[in-house]
């Protein structure tokens, strides 16, 4: 990652003269730099505007409260604004470090470099209370206009028992209910003097086609769409607060329910992070096991999808046939991790059992019937004459405003831009696998589709090779921190004994430090924020989700489309709710 | 003596096309289970039959409910005169000779007449409800149902040019030599297309549009005022294939010579059962076009064929002469 060539703050340095950052050396080696809010700004222009290879992408901008930490970096004050910038010319990371004090939580607003990080900024302000000077409609995003706090603030609550009881009078029932009434002005749209020759159009946040509760206010010109205006927080649970009450070990089950259709693609970012601040070797079975099941989630994700996007063009069968074949493979995951959709099955360290007799019978007849079925399905769906009508340049962006959004994943590579975290940063053996990264040219829905019906293709093919050439061995590295660790010696000495009880009952303890680890998951790039302060629990995780940026681009592309068109958009996209909104 | 007669086959008929269309919407789901590799409602009754039964009963038991700002009149009349005007159509179907309730000389222009009002009950259904997604449902019918009314009957009438009446008997009288199908067949497969749209089948289902409009027009129906309108439907399916039969397939005729066998009824019911069965197949197999691309189709495409099929139709009938 950082083992670029061209050092990069020298390079900098040409462009503006005075600036220089203190810099941290962080665990996950990923060049970071603390700088003042003043800096903020300019930095980011010459980042991605005049440097040569550019910063093009904020690929993530959150919050530490940093007033009970012990051991952070000596530039740490109460808050701490963390940037991270990506450039993909030179397949490197930057993080920037804002520290803030308690009485003076604002910074600048990134808006205007970055269009993405309007919403990104909404988040820090909801959950930490952090303004940004600028910010084009600084409202809150997750939780209720009504709410009280900040709750990523370590000073807010985090359990019931720490709150009163809960109740729901009327009146405050009525001031919700009204709160939610649309109002333009509140969403900071201007006055045009022609409100009246249009209609508001409330889409959602319960609808048949939102994939969940997700609501869009739409301005409807007849049935073209003059402006969108997509409102979320409808599925928030909480989950980076709740990391932070539970051990690094019982937190795994939260994260299978982040992007609930990737089931143990969630786990890998997560185990990965923390064995990486622990020095965790994981064993080759356990990483081959880990990417095959990782590979068979990402083609039950893809399935749906498929379905669910023919589906939401009026093609009624074809979801039903994939659900046949998820139901199958299904069964598989069954057999190896004793669960479905949400298996928790990835460990610290490695998986939770080793593969099961049988195993690799099932899952090849499984690869040898499915080709002909996919051939079937492009004939039912990707070749339909409607269905390319309704899909075929609807929805489309270029590579450049993908990155300006944020997108990744599938929804990038369709424009035609080759980047897969799997061949440009390997992780956990993708190295050794032989597959293609599947490209489109125009980036529209028909293209999305395309590209993920390939990656079903591809990832068909990781798998045959993980069952192939499966290696031997133990499936859970051999270490203090792995959880539960190897219990074979328990028995017999005191020294394993010790740690096996402490690791069992409270959790291992993991050190401290940061680390950002990422997977390339279903819907593109997932990544784990995790801080450690030296305790059996997080001090702070933020999850870095792919939907959350893609969903804040349907405006974007939602002006001049007909209603219809917007559905067959929302249905390429291919987003969960619950992996916006965590 | 012939009021009477003719009051109890209406009463005949009624009874007999309201379990039908309920049946239908068992056999609808069950086929669309056999196509979708899964088995659709099995449980209530041998094989499920009583699946639809168990649907009434919950659906008259369900609130009739009318939204507080809803209009009240229009809201209960709309689904009624939907209904009801798919209902009256049948007054003019042969089913078998001298089965028909009423065997008008304009019986086909009685149709086309009873369609058009159908559109009513959307519009109306759509505007009362008082809600946005209803009223571009309504919106969408409206216009649906105008573009493709007008090619309708500009397809019929080859139909009628070669039987020489609008009499639907004797349209079926005239296929003797030769079901309309062959000499027809533009003609057909344009009837079928305005007669799927008509009906708000899959793939012109734009008014209701589920991942679209929730529901289009009836999201704000419930109960037993809902059920009317899924019965409409039921009915219009039921009504088009019969149509297309009498049209097109020789109505009660026996083909390929095989008369004396069965009787007459019975090929009807057979030709019906075949085109309802494809219109649930088309259901099946077809994603939904964008309404503007519904609308550019039938204006651009379906009306120029059915006038050339007019022209053409009628030429070939004058060089005969």
């Amino acid at each position: 990652m950082a083992d670029t060539p061209l050092p990069l703050l020298p390079q900098v340095q040409v462009l503006s003269k005075d600036f220089a950052p203190e810099l941290e050396s962080s665990k996950d080696g990923v060049e970071t730099w603390w700088i003042t809010k003043e800096e903020l700004l300019p930095l980011c222009s010459v980042l991605k505007n005049k440097l040569p290879q550019p910063f093009d992408f904020l690929y993530d901008l959150t919050a530490i409260d940093e007033t009970r930490r012990k051991n952070g970096a000596p530039q740490r004050q109460d808050l701490t604004l963390v940037y991270l910038l990506r450039s993909y010319a030179r397949n490197q990371d930057l993080r920037l470090k804002i520290a803030l004090r308690a009485d003076l939580k604002d910074a600048p607003s990134l808006c205007s470099v970055w269009p993405c990080a309007n919403w990104y900024e909404r988040e820090v302000w909801d959950l930490f209370g952090i303004r940004f000077d600028g910010h084009p409609c600084l409202r809150r995003i997750m939780m209720p206009s009504s709410w009280q706090g900040h709750p990523l603030l370590k000073t807010h609550p985090a359990r019931a028992t720490e709150m009163g009881p809960f109740s729901l009078p009327d009146e405050v029932r009525d001031f919700e209910q009204e709160s939610l009434r649309f109002d333009p002005k509140a969403w900071g749209l201007k006055p045009t003097g022609l409100e009246d020759e249009f209609m508001w159009l409330n889409l959602g946040p319960n609808h048949p086609s939102v994939h969940g509760v997700f609501r869009i206010m739409l301005q409807l010109d007849g049935e073209a769409i003059r402006n969108a205006i997509p409102d979320i927080g409808y599925h928030h649970r909480g989950a980076e607060k709740m990391a932070e009450r539970q051990s690094w070990h019982s937190y795994i089950p939260y994260t299978d329910r982040i992007d609930y259709l990737g089931g143990v693609m969630n786990n890998l970012p997560y185990v990965m992070a923390l064995e990486r601040l622990g020095g965790i070797e994981v064993p080759e079975r356990a990483k081959v096991i880990r990417v095959m099941m990782a590979e068979i989630f990402r083609i039950l994700s893809h399935l749906l999808f498929y379905g669910t996007f023919a589906q939401d063009v009026g093609a009624l069968s074809p979801i039903f046939y994939m659900f046949v074949d998820r139901e199958k493979l299904f069964g598989i995951v069954e057999a190896i991790t004793g669960a479905r959709m949400h298996p928790s099955w990835f460990r610290i360290g490695g998986v939770a059992n080793d593969l099961p007799n049988g195993w690799d019978k099932m899952i090849l007849t499984w690869l040898d019937e499915m080709p002909k079925r996919l051939r079937d399905y492009d004939k039912m769906v990707l070749a339909n004459r409607i269905l390319r009508k309704r899909t075929v340049g609807v929805g489309a962006y270029d590579s450049a405003t993908a990155i300006e959004w944020g997108v990744t994943g599938p929804g990038l590579r369709a424009t035609g831009f080759d980047w897969d975290l799997r061949k440009a940063r390997p992780y956990s053996g993708y190295e050794q696998f032989e597959f293609d990264v599947p490209l489109a040219q125009n980036g529209d829905c028909y293209d999305r589709c395309l590209v993920r019906v390939e990656e079903i293709r591809q990832s068909m093919r990781i798998i045959r090779q993980c069952v192939e050439n499966m290696p031997g061995g133990p499936y859970k590295a051999d270490h203090v921190l792995t959880t539960p660790p190897p219990k074979d010696r328990t028995m017999e000495d005191i020294d394993t004994l010790i740690p096996h009880f402490l690791g069992v009952s409270w959790g291992p303890v993991i050190p401290a430090g940061e680390v950002h680890s990422e997977v390339e998951a279903t819907k593109g790039s997932n990544a784990y924020y995790v801080i450690s302060d030296g305790g059996n629990m997080s001090y702070r995780t933020h999850i870095r989700t792919p939907s959350f940026p893609h969903l804040q681009m349907i405006p974007v592309l939602a002006k001049g489309q007909m209603v219809a068109d917007l559905i067959a958009t929302i249905g390429s996209i291919d987003f969960v709710m619950a992996d916006v909104d965590r | 003596m012939n009021f009477w007669y003719s009051f109890l086959a209406i009463v005949v008929l009624v009874m007999l096309l309201l379990p039908t269309a309920a049946m239908l919407v068992w056999v609808e789901r069950r086929l669309l289970g056999f196509w979708q590799e899964r088995l659709g409602p099995n449980r209530v009754g041998p094989y499920g039959i009583l699946q639809s039964l168990a649907d009434l009963i919950k659906i008259l038991f369900k609130h009739d409910w009318i939204p507080p700002f809803a209009d009240a009149k229009v809201f209960v009349a709309a689904p009624l005169m939907g209904a009801l005007a798919v209902m009256m159509s049948y007054a003019v179907v042969p089913m078998a000779p001298g089965w028909v309730i009423s065997d008008s000389h304009i019986g086909l222009l009685f149709f086309l007449a009873m369609t058009s009002l159908a559109v009513y009950s959307v519009l109306l259904a759509g505007w009362s409800s008082n809600n946005k997604y209803a009223l571009i449902g309504a919106m969408r019918a409206a216009a649906q149902t105008i573009s493709y009314e007008v090619f309708m009957g500009l397809s019929l009438l080859g139909v009628v040019m070669l039987a020489g009446s609008f009499r639907l008997s004797d349209i079926v009288l005239a296929q003797q030599e030769g079901w309309f199908i062959l000499p027809q067949c533009l003609g057909f497969v344009l009837f079928l297309i305005a007669g799927i749209a008509e009906s708000h089948r899959l793939p012109f289902d734009l008014p209701e549009a589920e991942t679209e409009l929730t529901a289009g027009f009836h999201t704000e129906y419930s109960g037993i005022k809902f059920a009317l309108f899924f019965l409409g439907e039921y009915l219009g399916v039921m009504l088009i294939s019969m149509m297309i039969t009498v049209l097109f397939l020789g109505g009660w005729l026996a083909p390929f010579g095989l008369e004396g066998f069965i009787p007459p009824i019975i090929w009807f019911v057979l030709k019906t059962f075949v085109l309802i069965s494809f219109f649930i197949l088309l259901r099946a197999a077809l994603p939904r076009p964008r309404f503007d691309q519904l609308l550019a189709f039938g204006w651009l495409w379906m009306l120029p064929l059915s006038l050339i099929n007019l022209l053409v139709t009628a030429a070939l009938i004058l060089g005969g002469q």
